[in-house]
């Protein structure tokens, strides 16, 4: 078992010929992904990695009517309409990897999907893998490794060296789940969080936090409330970053005192966590936290 | 991006807010004579156009009493900078006697996914202020983004800061008004504050409007070059934007690049972990150009506050061996690095990197904390 996504989800591509989406449309099928169809407005009939092209969401589920996940690549300014359009077919998973999506519109997709209940995951995220089983991403396949780990992470390189630094030491992943940098995003922590609880492969739980808004405080919360009951460590990413600056990704900014790595270190430490200096003191957190 | 508390009052006007009588001054010109074209007389308060926040206590807002005055202030605000930066105009602006002020703004609220309505009766402090001093008295009301402010939810936040009759009615219109704003430009923040309350008038003496860099192309009356009078960018961070890179300026003296937002941010606190102070954030983000690498580390060479370089890259969609050719262009263009430069590279195409670097006598690590270890030694 994994979460959200395994061997057996039947993935829509969208945006599959533009440069990104076709590249990495070939990783996801090197990996083992179940591609089943791409869609490009205007490119239906094209064929992209032996992946057929169709010119809408509708027409692609008509054809294979077993998709139930779809991965945009479409360009900020139309990636909006393509997740109602995901939506609307009846996706029951949509991951947005596009990066500089106004924040209103990304507050209204996602409340719209939520309603009709699917799952976004994004934007502005690397998407998420099941070792050994499919990624829906674009991460590197090779860094992360099966086992009973659960990652959930708002950055994506910094994600990838954890789970390097975790297979390496023999400490494989139940499912890596990148939910982005930007400050509205379709699956916070414990969302994700709710989904590994329930999920018996996954043994341990590693939080990739940075500074910036609340979803830390949030999950330290639901930890201490019982709601969360498995082994968790976690990093917080920008410790030595002042406040009222953006690092990078929209959503890491301190704003109006809030977000800070202080007081993220301090919910989840009175909530039981440890929480690494490093991300190389992972693993051995990891190790102490599952003997207990 | 911030507009200019005139810029956010033009706006507001076209939502049917009356804002009080004011005139622009640039430097150069005649306050007197402008004022008296407008039809204003002191007295007037004289406010310097800069976007920092906490203008009013860093002295960039005085009150002019007399016409001596005005001529004397409009002087003495252009040449003065406000952490920093001297303001490139003045907004001259009707005095508005009033004995209440109100804190009226909104966000949006990140965990629940929606528009937060913020207000207080306390009002002229800031909003941190307030959080700290009388946290009770913040009233947030959420709005659904597909419904928008209903009329009585509007009137719900007026109550609960303590207006009632007229007031209370002419706020809610007034924070209509100010949430339409928010959600028409794209809003990060709208706010005013304070926001006077004169006899059941609402006048707001001060507006800030945040508009979302990202959805720029739909206001593209608003693009424009305000870099340098932002308040927002350093000098380096100005140059570094022109160049393309992803740069913030930070205090120390050890030059970071890394390849994602997260990573950067840790390899910062990875080095301050080791007793170093980073210089700076600089992102090469993904899937990185042999020439982005080369212009990175050249401006750090650059930068004067950096004594020495780390560089650590993890490659995934990034390929290592393209980060080491990116090195080496820059070590060709420069001559030689006058810094040291201490770098790790790991994942796709490590191996091929490293043998690239290590040809230019360059030390390449696998290891992030030998790197680091290596770096302070330096």
């Amino acid at each position: 078992m994994a979460i959200l996504l395994d061997e057996k989800t039947k993935v829509i591509v969208q945006g599959i010929t533009g440069r990104e989406g076709s590249f990495h449309t070939k990783l996801m099928l090197d990996y083992g992904t179940k591609i089943v169809a791409g869609v490009t407005p205007g490119k239906g009939g094209q064929e992209v990695h032996g992946v057929p092209v169709y010119d809408t969401v509708e027409e692609a589920v008509k054809e294979h009517p077993d998709a139930t996940a779809s991965i945009i690549f479409v360009p900020a300014r139309f990636a909006a309409d393509a997740v109602y359009e995901a939506v609307d077919a009846g996706m029951k998973l949509v991951v947005v990897i596009t990066e500089h999506i106004p924040v209103h519109e990304a507050l209204k997709f996602i409340n719209y999907a939520k309603q009709k209940g699917t799952t976004v995951i994004g934007p502005n995220c690397p998407g998420l893998i099941s070792p050994g089983k499919a990624k829906l991403g674009i991460m590197p396949g090779h860094v992360f490794k099966e086992g009973p780990i659960g990652i959930i992470s708002r950055s994506g390189t910094l994600t990838y060296e954890i789970g390097y630094a975790l297979s390496k030491q023999g400490m494989g992943q139940s499912t890596v789940i990148g939910i982005g940098g930007d400050p509205v995003i379709g699956t916070s922590f414990t969302e994700a969080m709710e989904l590994f609880e329930k999920d018996p492969e996954t043994e341990a739980l590693v939080l990739v936090g940075e500074i910036g808004g609340d979803m830390e405080e949030r999950a330290a919360q639901m930890i201490k409330e019982g709601r969360f009951t498995k082994p968790v460590v976690a990093f917080i990413a920008g410790r030595t970053a002042p406040p009222g600056k953006r690092m990078g990704h929209a959503g890491a900014i301190i704003m109006m005192g809030t977000g800070t790595y202080q007081g993220k270190v301090k919910a989840l430490e009175e909530a039981g966590v440890k929480v690494a200096k490093t991300p190389f003191e992972i693993p051995e957190l990891l190790r102490q936290a599952l003997k207990k | 991006m911030k507009l200019f508390e005139y810029e956010a009052k033009e706006i507001l006007k076209k939502y049917g807010v009356k804002v009080p009588k004011s005139v622009l001054v640039k430097k150069g010109e005649d306050p007197i004579e402008k004022m008296k074209q407008a039809g204003l007389e002191p007295p007037v308060v004289v406010k310097s156009q800069v976007l920092v926040a906490g203008r009013g206590k860093a002295g960039g807002i005085k009150m002019a009493k007399t016409w001596d005055d005005v001529k004397r202030l409009v002087d003495e605000l252009f040449d003065k900078p406000i952490k920093g930066i001297k303001p490139r105009l003045l907004l001259i602006e009707e005095a508005i006697p009033h004995e209440v002020e109100l804190y009226v703004g909104m966000v949006i609220d990140r965990s629940e996914r929606k528009p937060v309505i913020l207000a207080s009766k306390y009002g002229g402090m800031d909003i941190e202020e307030i959080a700290r001093e009388k946290p009770e008295s913040i009233i947030r009301v959420h709005v659904d983004p597909f419904i928008g402010l209903k009329g009585y939810q509007a009137r719900l936040v007026g109550k609960k800061i303590g207006l009632t009759g007229k007031a209370l009615s002419n706020f809610a219109k007034f924070l209509t008004a100010l949430y339409n704003m928010f959600m028409e430009y794209d809003g990060e923040l709208a706010e005013s504050n304070p926001l006077a309350l004169v006899g059941d008038e609402v006048i707001p003496l001060d507006a800030r409007l945040i508009v979302d860099d990202n959805a720029l192309y739909r206001h593209p009356e608003l693009a424009k070059e305000i870099l340098e009078e932002s308040g927002e960018y350093t000098e380096w961070e100005i140059k570094a934007r022109k160049k393309g890179l992803a740069f913030v300026e930070l205090d120390g003296d050890i030059g970071i690049i890394g390849n994602g937002a997260g990573l950067t941010m840790t390899t910062m606190d990875l080095v301050y972990e080791f007793g170093g102070k980073p210089a700076n954030f600089l992102d090469i983000g993904g899937g990185a150009s042999a020439e982005l690498v080369k212009t990175a580390v050249s401006f750090l060479v650059e930068f004067p506050k950096t004594k020495k370089i780390f560089m650590n890259i993890f490659g995934g969609i990034t390929r290592c061996d393209e980060v080491a050719k990116g090195i080496v262009k820059a070590l060709e263009e420069l001559g030689k690095l006058e810094k040291p430069l201490v770098v790790r590279l790991a994942g796709t195409n490590e191996e091929e990197g490293r043998e690239i670097l290590e040809k230019h006598g360059i030390e390449a690590f696998v290891d992030p904390i030998e790197a680091v270890k290596r770096l302070m030694e330096l």
